[in-house]
């Protein structure tokens, strides 16, 4: 499974970094940033996907 | 005060008035009626008013910056005078590119990182307006007069650094602005307006710790702030932080004493609870916002022109069955909830992180403190009217 995420969709509503601070962190003006590059590990799946389907911005996706 | 009558509406799809009380005891119905058949409701209250009902044209809709201006989010008979792109209270009456500043200068305040400071403010907030509900074995209070409100109310005034006594001054503001915009006479004196002047120009002699004094040492790429900028902000962060979030968790409240089952819930499974706020936010979504039409714009079988009002009724995208799976029911622990509560967009509410925080520590302390309650009397259950939308009255009794 593969995580990304587009900053130009974000628009800080943290929905993501409340549901997975091992995979987000957020920047001083509450933008997302995107703690893991490439494959997420196998433990955290569940999460990205739980990020992903609640990003009211489309902002995170999910491949794999 | 003399508030005004508002005339009978005589077909949602083609007459409907958003501010009547007949909308705000059956909003849900309303939208799930026009969804089903309009989708995009009209009428020629103050001066042409639109009210989509589908999330796929409201996310459009506030996305769409070009054809339609934050000018106005309010609607009322008249046009709001201060002109894009600044509008008269920055950043929510603000369009790009200026917005992007306006929104800057808030943003590092209210970031989930900053909020962390409040927690335990709000949660002893709770506890003592608790503890005053519940004073001499009383078993009944107004969950929404006597709690719901004032945890809002006092976290602002703590944040800009003004007495929390000033509540009811807030809530005099709020009530003209949104419930009855327009409908009401007021003197100067007693008007928000006059109140910003003196609070900004106090602070501008004195600075201390607060939002207010940062906002007035703040600039925007260099520029300081002006003072009418500053006092606009804060004017907006009283009049969108409050009643908005009193909502919210009055609302809250008013599902759980019908809903033993999902209290007891929260109650033995706390890692519910940020699912369940979120479930409270797009079920019981209190604002609705406004833009002004800009350019002529065709959405469906709507043909919007310049100087429209278009509503965005966030409340209904979040209930639409085309977007949401059991859109109609109440799901405690839904998993995936792309609600839209705090707007979309470039708007999206500063505040989110604040008002989840309030939601959430108001909804865990009454359940630590109240093992069970109901309605005392649910004819006495008063809703607000016009753009956001929760109980105002709401008188519980212990069981
Ligand atoms: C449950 C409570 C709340 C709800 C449902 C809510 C909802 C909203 C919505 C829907 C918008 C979008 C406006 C638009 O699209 O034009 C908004 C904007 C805004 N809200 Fe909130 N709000 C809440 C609480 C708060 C609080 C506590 C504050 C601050 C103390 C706040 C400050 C703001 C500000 C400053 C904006 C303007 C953002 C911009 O235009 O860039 N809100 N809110
Ligand atoms: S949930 Fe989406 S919009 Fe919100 S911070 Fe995360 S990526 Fe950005």
């Amino acid at each position: 499974m593969k995580i990304s995420y587009d900053r130009s969709k974000c628009q800080g509503h943290n929905r993501c970094y409340m549901l997975a601070p091992e995979l987000f962190d957020t920047d001083d003006e509450g933008y997302a940033i995107l703690l893991v590059e490439g494959e997420v590990p196998s433990d955290l799946q569940d999460k990205a996907q739980l990020c992903a389907d609640n990003c009211p911005e489309y902002a995170i996706e999910i491949e794999g | 005060m003399a508030e005004t009558k508002r005339d009978p509406v005589a077909e949602w799809a083609t007459d409907f008035d958003h501010t009547h009380p007949d909308y705000a005891a059956a909003a849900t119905e309303i939208w799930d009626d026009l969804r089903a058949g309009c989708p995009v409701a009209h009428s020629e209250r103050f001066g042409g008013t639109w009210l989509p009902t589908r999330h796929e044209d409201i996310a459009a809709i506030a996305a769409d910056t070009e054809h339609f201006t934050s000018q106005g989010v309010i609607v009322t008979e008249w046009r709001p005078d201060v002109p894009a792109p600044v509008g008269y209270a920055p950043p929510i009456t603000s369009d790009p590119p200026f917005h992007a500043l306006a929104r800057r200068v808030l943003l590092p305040y209210f970031s989930p990182k900053a909020m962390v400071r409040w927690e335990n403010t709000t949660r002893a907030m709770c506890r003592e307006l608790l503890d005053t509900a519940l004073a001499d074995g009383a078993t009944a209070f107004d969950a929404a007069a006597d709690y719901a409100q004032h945890i809002p109310v006092r976290v602002i005034a703590d944040m800009l650094g003004l007495p929390r006594d000033d509540g009811d001054k807030f809530r005099g503001f709020i009530h003209r602005i949104i419930e009855v915009p327009g409908q009401v006479e007021v003197e100067q004196e007693d008007t928000l307006d006059h109140y910003l002047k003196q609070i900004v120009a106090d602070r501008k002699a004195k600075p201390g710790d607060d939002l207010i004094s940062y906002l007035l040492s703040a600039d925007l790429d260099g520029v300081p702030l002006d003072e009418g900028h500053v006092e606009g902000t804060i004017g907006l962060l009283i009049i969108a932080g409050i009643d908005t979030t009193w909502s919210a968790i009055g609302a809250s409240l008013w599902h759980l004493a019908q809903h033993p089952e999902h209290l007891q819930r929260l109650r033995d499974d706390p890692e519910v609870i940020p699912f369940a706020v979120e479930e409270f936010l797009r079920f019981y979504a209190p604002v609705t916002m406004a833009r002004l039409v800009a350019e002529p714009v065709q959405i469906g079988d709507a043909s919007m022109q310049p100087g429209d009002w278009c509503l965005l009724p966030f409340p209904a995208a979040n209930r639409d069955p085309e977007f949401f799976e059991r859109a109609d029911e109440f799901v405690i622990d839904r998993a995936a909830n792309r609600h839209s509560a705090f707007g979309l967009g470039i708007h999206r509410c500063i505040g989110s992180n604040l008002a989840r925080l309030e939601l959430r520590i108001a909804l865990e302390e009454f359940v630590a403190r109240i093992p069970s309650f109901e309605l005392a009397d649910p004819s006495a259950v008063r809703w607000s009217t016009g753009q956001v939308r929760g109980p105002r009255l709401l008188p519980v009794r212990l069981t």
